[in-house]
C-alpha cells in the first residue's frame, strides 16, 4: 500500500515548494533529477527568479557585480509552475492546501517549506521609515544600498557588527566612504566566533579606518525636516552624523504565515527531524511537510543532536537535496541531513571561513599561524572534543579540521602542526557572550531539544 | 624468481608505459610500507586528506631528516629551497609574493590575456611542420610550446633554451626516485640547480636596473605587504617556475595527444568543438596526470590512517595517479571519459601546495590539443606505446611519433 502510494506520488503527485530561493530551487532540481514526474509548483514572495545572495553584501556594493544579475544557474529544466511575487499566507495541514496572498489556494500531496529569513528591521517604525535607513537582504535592498553608496555619502552608519554588517563596513572603506559601526558586544563577529577572534576582527576594522564603537547600542535615529536620516544617537550619549544607516541586526525567520497552522513553527524556525520532516506543535513528525534552508531547525547527530538553525549557503543546498530526496522515497531509503556546518566571509581583504559550530565551543587554540598576522587557524573545543575551526586567510587547511570534528577528535590539540607557534600550546577561553543576551546575528543558534519551546525571552544589556 | 616489491616495480622503468595495473595492485594495500621505504598512499580520499593535513610537512630539511637523500638542505645547494619545499609561514609568504605577479587579485587577467599569444605560438609551431607527414610531437611541439610560454612570462630569452636545458635535465632527473639513490646524480642535480640560479641571476640583476613587463621584474621589485624577496629567494623561485612551468605541461600535452589518438571518437568531437577541450583536459588530469607521485612529504606527528599508524618522521609518497583511478571515488575509473559528470582529480594536487601554474597549464593544454585536433589531417600513432622518459614522478613519453596526411 505504502509502496503503491510512493509510486503514484512520484508519477503524478503534486509537490509544492514555498520559498523560491536557493533551497527551493535546489530542491526542485533534485526532485526532477531523482525522477519526480508529477506537478511541481514554486511559490515566492519576491517577483524574481531565485538569485544568489552572497555577492549582495560584497561585490554588488562595490559595483563589481550587478544586483540584477545574480540569478542562480539552473542545473536542469525543472518544468515547474512558478507563482512569483505572491507570498504564501496560510497553511491548512488537514486539507493539504497552501493559501496565497491573492486569495488563491494550492493543493499539495507533499509540501516543502523553504521560506528562509528576512532582515530584522529597525524596531522603531517611524525611524525605520527615514530616507537613508536601509537593511540588506534582498536584491532590491542591495540595488538601493549600492545607489546610496555610489552617491558618495558623507558617512555611513552600520548598526550591528555581525558578518553582514562587517562586510558592508568593509565595502564602504574600500570605496573610501567614512563608516561607523556600532556593536552591542565587545567586538565584531562575537556571536559567531567568540571574543578572542572578535578582537582580531576589531583590529582589522580599526586598521582599515572603521570608526568602531563597541559595548554600545543605538538608542534612536534622528531625521531632518524632510524625513532624511541625519544622525544616530548611542547609549553612551554620543551622536554620530550619518546620511546612510544600515540596520544589520540579523534576521527573522519567515514563519508568521504558519501561525495557527499547527506546525511547530515559530520565531526560531520550523523544527524538523534529521530527515527534514517538519514537526507539528505537539512534537509529532508530519509525513508530508518538509523543511529546508535558513528557516529549518534540525537535530544534528555530530553536535549532540542539538537543533541547529544554520543560515549558511551550503546548508541550504545540502538540506534541500536531502529534503527533496526524502520527499519522494520510502522510509528505509531516507537520508539524514548530516551536513558539516561551514560558512565563509570576506572583509577588509581577509577571507574568513569556519567549519563546525563555533558557538558550541568553550575553548580555543590557535593551531596554525598567528592572529597578530591575521593569518591563522583556530580550533574550538567542547567537553574534550574538537567542535569547530575558523580560519583567517588559511582556508585550505579547514578540510582537515572538518574531518577532525567528524571523528570526534580530542581537544586540546596536542600534536604538532606546520606553522604552530610556541605561544599557542595551551587553550584559552573562546569568550562567547552569555547566550541569554541577544546578539546581533550569530549565524548559528542552538535552541535546545523541544520543538514546542518557542518563547523568546528578552534580556536587557548588562552594562 | 621472487616478485620484486610493489614499490620497486613502480620505480622500475620497465613499467613506465603502463603503470596503471601496478597502481590497481597498490590500492589493495592503501597504506603500503615496505622495509625502509616510504609509506605509499594510493587511495583518492586518503591522498586528498593528507594534502590538507597540517601534520604533513613539505619542508626540505624535515624530508632530509627522514632519510631522503634527494635534498640535503640549503648549504649543499647554495640556493635556498623554493616554496614547494617549504612549510608555512615561509611557504605562504613566498607563494603570495610570487602570485602577486601571476594571478588574482593583483593580476587577475594575466593568464587569460595570454590567450591570443598562446594561439600564435601554437600556430607558428604547427605551421613549422611544413611538408613533413611525420613528426615527433614532443620535440617539435609539446616541448617548445610551454618553454616559449614560460620564457616569455618570466622574461628569459628563448634563445638561451639550449643553455638552461643542460641544467634543467639533471635537476629533473634528480626528482626521479630511481636515479636519486646515486649520490653522483644527486651532486649533479644540486650543481645544475646552482648553475641555473647563477644564469638567472644575470637576468635578475638586469631587471633590477631596468624593469620590464615580466615576472622576473615583478619578483625582484616586489614591494607588497609581505615585503620583498631576497635575491636568493628570487632565484630559487625563478628556478622553480622555469622548470615547473614547462616540464609538466610537456607531459600533459603529449599524454593528451596520445590519449586522443587512442580514442579517435573523442578526437573527432574535439575537431568540431574546441570548447570540449576544457572537459578533455580535466579528464586528462585525472586519467594521465603529468605528475604521478608527490614524494616529498614527511609526517611531523604520528598519523593513523586506515588502522595503520604512520610514525612521526616517516616519509610519505602520495600516489596521485593511483588515487585518480580509485574506484572508491570514480565510477568506471579506467575509462577515459570527458563526459563524466563530476570530473575531479588530484592532477594539480590540493591544499596549500596545489599547482601554482594550474591556470596557465590548463589554458596551454586546451589550446594545444584543440589546435592539433583541428589542423592535423588524419593523425595516427606511429608506435604504441611510445618510448617513455625515465622519470616515474614526471611521467610522459620521450617521443611521440605521429603520422598525418597534411595540415588544414
Amino acid at each position: 500500500m505504502a509502496a503503491d502510494y510512493m509510486d503514484w506520488l512520484r508519477r503524478e503527485g503534486r509537490i509544492v515548494i514555498v520559498g523560491a530561493s536557493l533551497a527551493g530551487l535546489r530542491a526542485a532540481e533534485t526532485l526532477r533529477a531523482e525522477g519526480f514526474a508529477g506537478e511541481l509548483t514554486l511559490i515566492g514572495d519576491e517577483p524574481y527568479e531565485p538569485y544568489d545572495r552572497p555577492p549582495l553584501s560584497k561585490s554588488v556594493l562595490l559595483g563589481m557585480a550587478s544586483p540584477h544579475r545574480t540569478e542562480l544557474p539552473h542545473r536542469l529544466d525543472i518544468d515547474a509552475k512558478w507563482r512569483l511575487g505572491v507570498p504564501a499566507t496560510g497553511l491548512d495541514l488537514t486539507a493539504k492546501r497552501v493559501k496565497l496572498a491573492d486569495g488563491d489556494e494550492v493543493q499539495y500531496d507533499r509540501l516543502l517549506i523553504a521560506t528562509g529569513v528576512r532582515a530584522r528591521p529597525w524596531p522603531k517604525e517611524d525611524e525605520a521609515r527615514l530616507t537613508g535607513v536601509c537593511v540588506l537582504r534582498t536584491r532590491d535592498d542591495a540595488a538601493d544600498l549600492y545607489q546610496r553608496l555610489k552617491a558618495g555619502p558623507r558617512r555611513v552608519f552600520v548598526i550591528g557588527a555581525g558578518f553582514a554588517g562587517s562586510e558592508i563596513a568593509s565595502a564602504c572603506r574600500e570605496m573610501g566612504i567614512p563608516v561607523t559601526v556600532a556593536e552591542r558586544a565587545g567586538a565584531p563577529l562575537v556571536g559567531a566566533l567568540g571574543g578572542v577572534i572578535g578582537a582580531v576582527a576589531a583590529d582589522l576594522q580599526t586598521e582599515h579606518g572603521v570608526d568602531l564603537r563597541t559595548h554600545v547600542t543605538v538608542t534612536s535615529l534622528e531625521g531632518d525636516s524632510v524625513g532624511r536620516v541625519r544622525a544616530v544617537h548611542l547609549s553612551d550619549e554620543s551622536v554620530v552624523e550619518a546620511d546612510v544607516v544600515v540596520v544589520s541586526l540579523g534576521s527573522q525567520r519567515n514563519t508568521e504565515w504558519l501561525t495557527g497552522s499547527g506546525l511547530g513553527a515559530g520565531p526560531r524556525g520550523i523544527a524538523c527531524d534529521a530527515g527534514c520532516r517538519a514537526f507539528d506543535f505537539r512534537g509529532i513528525v508530519t509525513d508530508d511537510v518538509f523543511v529546508a534552508g535558513d528557516v529549518a531547525r534540525s537535530p544534528h547527530a555530530l553536535f549532540g543532536y542539538q537543533f541547529l538553525s544554520l543560515e549558511h549557503w551550503g546548508n541550504a543546498v545540502a538540506q534541500a537535496e536531502t529534503a527533496a530526496h526524502n520527499m519522494i522515497c520510502r522510509g528505509a531509503d531516507r537520508r539524514p541531513h548530516l551536513w558539516m556546518p561551514a560558512f565563509w566571509s570576506s572583509m577588509f581583504g581577509v577571507n574568513i571561513k569556519s567549519v563546525g559550530v563555533p558557538p558550541m565551543g568553550d575553548q580555543l587554540m590557535i593551531t596554525q599561524g598567528s592572529p597578530a598576522e591575521r593569518r591563522f587557524v583556530g580550533v574550538y573545543g567542547y567537553q574534550g572534543r574538537v567542535i569547530a575551526a575558523v580560519s583567517f586567510d588559511n582556508t585550505r587547511w579547514l578540510e582537515f579540521y572538518a574531518r577532525q570534528i567528524e571523528r570526534g577528535a580530542p581537544f586540546p590539540v596536542e600534536y604538532p602542526t606546520v606553522d604552530r607557534r610556541p605561544e599557542n600550546r595551551q587553550p584559552v577561553a573562546a569568550d562567547f557572550p552569555d547566550p541569554s543576551l541577544p546578539t546581533h546575528g550569530p549565524t548559528v543558534t542552538l535552541s535546545g531539544y523541544s520543538p514546542a519551546d518557542q518563547q523568546l525571552v528578552f534580556h536587557p544589556a548588562r552594562h | 624468481m621472487p616478485q620484486a616489491s610493489l614499490f620497486r616495480q613502480i620505480t622500475d622503468f620497465a613499467n613506465r608505459a603502463d603503470p596503471y595495473p601496478l597502481y590497481e595492485e597498490l590500492r589493495k594495500t592503501p597504506v603500503l610500507h615496505e622495509e625502509d621505504g616510504p609509506y605509499v598512499i594510493s587511495s583518492y580520499y586518503d591522498i586528498e586528506a593528507l594534502l590538507h593535513d597540517p601534520r604533513i610537512s613539505s619542508d626540505a630539511t624535515n624530508v632530509a631528516a627522514a632519510g631522503d637523500d634527494e635534498l640535503s638542505g640549503p648549504e649543499a645547494t647554495g640556493l635556498p629551497p623554493s616554496f614547494i619545499r617549504l612549510d608555512p609561514p615561509e611557504h605562504d609568504r613566498l607563494r603570495r609574493i610570487a602570485n602577486s605577479s601571476f594571478g588574482p587579485p593583483h593580476r587577475p587577467r594575466r593568464i587569460e590575456n595570454m590567450r591570443g599569444e598562446l594561439g600564435e605560438i601554437v600556430t607558428g609551431l604547427i605551421d613549422g611542420f611544413g611538408d613533413a607527414r611525420q613528426i615527433d610531437l614532443v620535440d617539435e611541439f609539446a616541448y617548445p610550446f610551454p618553454v616559449t610560454v614560460i620564457c616569455r612570462l618570466l622574461g628569459v630569452p628563448r634563445e638561451d633554451e639550449p643553455r638552461f636545458r643542460a641544467w634543467v635535465d639533471p635537476i629533473v632527473a634528480g626528482l626521479d626516485p630511481d636515479t636519486r639513490t646515486s649520490a653522483e646524480s644527486e651532486r649533479t642535480a644540486q650543481e645544475a640547480r646552482l648553475q641555473l640560479g647563477m644564469y638567472l641571476n644575470g637576468l635578475v640583476e638586469q631587471r633590477a636596473r631596468e624593469p620590464r613587463d615580466d615576472m622576473l621584474s615583478d619578483l625582484v621589485n616586489s614591494r607588497g605587504p609581505d615585503g620583498a624577496m631576497t635575491t636568493m629567494e628570487v632565484l630559487s623561485t625563478s628556478v622553480l617556475l622555469l622548470i615547473a612551468g614547462h616540464e609538466t605541461t610537456v607531459n600533459l600535452i603529449t599524454n593528451g595527444m596520445l590519449t586522443l589518438l587512442r580514442h579517435p571518437e573523442v578526437l573527432a568531437r574535439l575537431r568540431n568543438d574546441p570548447g570540449l577541450s576544457v572537459r578533455i583536459v580535466e579528464e586528462l588530469l585525472r586519467y594521465e596526470p603529468p605528475v604521478q607521485i608527490v614524494p616529498q612529504r614527511t609526517c611531523i606527528a604520528d598519523i593513523e590512517l586506515r588502522g595503520v599508524t604512520i610514525p612521526k618522521g616517516s616519509r610519505i609518497w602520495l600516489m596521485l595517479a593511483a588515487g585518480n583511478r580509485d574506484p572508491e571515488r570514480f565510477k568506471d575509473p579506467e575509462r577515459f571519459d570527458p563526459d563524466r559528470e563530476d570530473i575531479q582529480h588530484l592532477g594539480f594536487g590540493s591544499g596549500i601546495h596545489s599547482c601554482f601554474g594550474a591556470p596557465l597549464a590548463r589554458l596551454e593544454a586546451q589550446i594545444a590539443l584543440s589546435e592539433l585536433a583541428r589542423r592535423l589531417e588524419n593523425p595516427r600513432l606511429v608506435e604504441d606505446p611510445p618510448p617513455y622518459r625515465q622519470n616515474a614522478v614526471l611521467r610522459g613519453p620521450r617521443h611521440l611519433n605521429i603520422a598525418f596526411d597534411g595540415l588544414r
